[in-house]
């Protein structure tokens, strides 16, 4: 085995934060079966879509999810949720697993866990005022606030930076910026200790997007709420979490506190990811950054490389890598609760290399011609 | 994907005041604080479409009148079983000639007979009209609303809870489509009388009026639950639903309160379609000679005895025509006019 390999893991538990954990994630695996065949339609295969991922949020905490486009991290968010059943793993929420809790043994711990969507559009029934949609999660739960719901609906309002007064409007009559804040607005509803967002912003003007991070930070730090934000690159996410997971094809690839994440990267996927965002600034002296190019798509889920999932599109694998599936562990010279599936991983620098990585030999054939 | 322009633009935003934005954006809005609904706006719309306007009028004049049928007998002082060229009471206001074709121009029409008589019973074209609309329009009405509700419910029940329960209720829905409908209606609709009246008796008028139901309940369904069936799958996977089920709403309230209120307009839109085309049925039926008999008042029937008079007075079958086309002509206008109120977007 690699020598830089010290510990073995804590199956997610080295949580390096003092705080109590609130939600733990074990080996949560989901495959989506494809049927085919005929005239009897038969399972034929499955899409991989999570497979083995362990997490933990701390109280108040907030867990930053990272990966490219089809990698599996709405999946999570859902399983986290329980909109969708693992097919293996377990979910601990507060100490009570809720893997294969029915619709009603879930009904206590509903009201703690919300969601907040990536589409404004579809995430808001058109046929219902904001009123009732924010009122909703509570008719369901049976909750009383004082002065009514209406009242508590209005500082919902107030509280996300919409005019109370509108009430009584329609979805469509706003922008995706403010759909987006009652989207916030409804998740807050049942005063919940953990909110999953799946890309809330991603879907906003850009314009926008900055104005409903700082809300969601308002939020997160004003009422200790935890967070697992979902997004798809590492800028969005570097303000708002504590701690960043990176997700590669269904299985978290490496994770860590954000100053571990951002400046000491041991995963050559953590590096790719992080050479594609231009305003990181990973340390005052290095002018220049390394540059990786990640070309080519993320393999289908449905036979996903043997080994290291990452293989083929990584520039340090070796026959090894084919073979044995690296495992999460903590690397010497990380800090605890950084670990890192490599067998063999990068320095922990961003620094620029001599040469650039260019991972695509068509894109690499195309500079050639340019230059 | 969020594109790095975005995020560094994201990133130098960060130093704007949340609230004061958040405020601008909503001050734009401020005005008017009472929403307009989809529904609201939908009505918006098709007040403004006069084609439509002027065909939702005639359609309801049609049913005005159907409903209204004894009461505009009773102003023309006739009605639809007498028959006016045989009873001897009124031998001394006679409306047919010696070959049992109506006196007077165009098929009779007199003061007495506003739309002619019939050859050679000289029954009242005017009370035989409304009072057959009236029979087709209630019969029509009452299919598609039970045509309706059955395609509505297993349409929610597929799409909502897909998987083997779609597959095979999609099964059953494909095995009625397959019938070749006009022919099954024809070669029905004796089987279905038949099974509950003895064939050597008379079969009472509400009974044929029931196995019509009934034949065109079983064959009409399915286009219905097809159509609700996608639109239900569609909307199930929208993130209203899977909010709802967030907060825990039960599978009841999730149909009621978010999906329900999602499939009206085109429940709306296939009525309106629906409802016509089931009129035409009915009076094809009874044009066939399987519907409605004598002496039961039937728009399709005077089409019926319309061919059998037709060479000696072709004007018998003007009226129950003229009104049938005007009628299906503004009701398929009407639906289009509704779909765009709904759907804008696919306006003309
Ligand atoms: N209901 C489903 N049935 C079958 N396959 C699914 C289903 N939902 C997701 N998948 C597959 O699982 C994989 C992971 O999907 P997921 O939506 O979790 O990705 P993601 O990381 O959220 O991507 P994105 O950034 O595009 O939202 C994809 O390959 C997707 O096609
Ligand atoms: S294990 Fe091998 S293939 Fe996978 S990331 Fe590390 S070096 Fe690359
Ligand atoms: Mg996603």
């Amino acid at each position: 085995m690699s020598e830089n390999l010290t510990l073995p893991a804590q199956q997610g538990s080295t949580d390096p934060t003092p705080t109590e954990t609130l939600l733990e994630v074990k080996g949560l695996t989901k495959h989506f079966p494809i049927y085919g065949g005929f005239p009897i339609k038969r399972k034929v295969g499955a899409v991989q879509a999570v497979d083995g991922v362990d997490l933990t949020v701390g109280v108040g905490e907030s867990l930053g999810l990272v990966g490219e486009s089809g990698c599996g991290k709405s999946t999570t968010g859902r399983l986290i949720t329980r909109l969708l059943a693992p097919t293996a793993g377990q979910i601990t929420y507060a100490g009570q697993d809720i893997t294969h809790a029915s619709r009603r043994q879930l009904a206590p711990v509903r009201s703690e866990i919300q969601m907040i969507f990536q589409d404004p559009y579809s995430s808001l029934n058109p046929r219902q005022t904001v009123g009732t949609i924010i009122k909703s999660p509570m008719e369901v739960n049976g909750i009383n606030p004082e002065g009514g719901r209406e009242k508590r609906v209005r500082e919902l309002l107030e509280l996300v930076g919409l005019n109370p007064e509108h009430y009584n409007r329609f979805p469509h009559e706003f922008s995706g910026g403010q759909r987006q804040r009652i989207g916030v607005a409804r998740a807050l509803a049942l005063n919940p200790k953990l909110i999953v967002a799946d890309e809330p912003v991603s879907a906003l003007d850009v314009s926008i997007q900055a104005q409903v991070v700082n809300l969601l930070q308002k939020v997160q730090q004003e009422l200790g709420i935890a967070f697992v934000f979902i997004a798809h690159d590492l800028a969005i996410v570097r303000h708002f979490s504590q701690r960043v997971a990176v997700m590669y094809l269904g299985k978290v690839v490496e994770v860590g506190d954000r100053d571990s994440i951002y400046n000491r990267p041991r995963h050559p996927y953590t590096h790719a990811l992080l050479s594609a965002v231009p305003e990181v600034e990973i340390s005052d002296e290095s002018e220049s950054r390394e540059r990786i190019r990640l070309a080519g798509d993320v393999p289908s889920p449905i036979h996903p490389p043997s080994g290291c999932r990452f293989r083929t599109r990584c520039w340090k694998a070796q026959d090894k890598c084919a073979t044995e599936e690296p495992p999460l562990v903590q690397l010497s010279g990380n800090r605890a609760g950084h670990l890192t599936a490599c067998h063999f991983p990068e320095d922990p620098t961003t620094e620029a290399r001599d040469e650039d990585v260019v991972l695509d030999p068509a894109l690499k054939a195309l500079e050639e011609d340019q230059d | 994907m969020t594109s790095p322009t975005k995020a560094e633009d994201s990133g130098s935003a960060v130093a704007l005041d949340p609230e004061l934005a958040a405020t601008s954006e909503v001050a734009k809005g401020a005005k008017k604080l009472e929403g307009r609904s989809p529904g609201q706006l939908m009505w918006q719309r098709f007040k403004r479409d006069r084609t439509g306007m002027f065909c939702a009028g005639v359609v309801i004049f049609y049913f005005v009148v159907a409903l209204c049928a004894p009461l505009l007998t009773a102003i023309s002082g006739t009605n639809p079983y007498t028959l006016y060229g045989q009873d001897p009471t009124y031998a001394d206001q006679p409306v047919l000639d010696d070959f049992g074709l109506p006196l007077g121009y165009f098929g009779g029409v007199s003061a007495d007979h506003w739309f002619g008589v019939e050859p050679q019973y000289g029954r009242d074209l005017f009370a035989m009209l409304v009072y057959g609309m009236r029979t087709s329009l209630l019969m029509a009405l009452g299919v598609t609303t039970l045509l309706m509700l059955t395609g509505i419910i297993i349409g929610m029940v597929g799409g909502y809870f897909g998987g083997r329960t779609d597959y095979w209720l999609g099964r059953v829905t494909d095995f009625f489509l397959s019938f070749p409908q006009q022919l099954f209606f024809i070669a029905f609709m004796p089987v279905v009388t038949a099974f509950f009246v003895d064939p050597r008796e008379e079969t009472p008028t509400y009974f044929r009026a029931l196995a019509i139901l009934i034949v065109l309940w079983l064959l009409g369904w399915m286009g219905m639950a097809r159509i609700v069936r996608s639109t239900v799958l569609s909307l199930r996977e929208r993130e209203f639903v899977e909010a709802a089920k967030v907060a825990g709403a039960s599978p009841g309230r999730i149909v009621r309160k978010e999906i329900l209120p999602n499939i009206v307009s085109p429940i709306l839109i296939q009525f309106t379609y629906q409802l016509p085309s089931t009129i035409l049925t009915i009076a094809f039926l009874s044009f066939a000679g399987v519907g409605f008999v004598e002496p039961t008042p039937d728009w399709g029937r005077l089409f019926a005895a319309g061919a059998k008079y037709a060479e000696q007075d072709p004007a018998f079958m003007f009226f129950p025509g003229v009104a049938l086309v005007i009628f299906i002509l503004c009701f398929n206008l009407l639906g289009d006019s509704v779909r765009d109120a709904f759907d804008p977007k696919s306006g003309r």
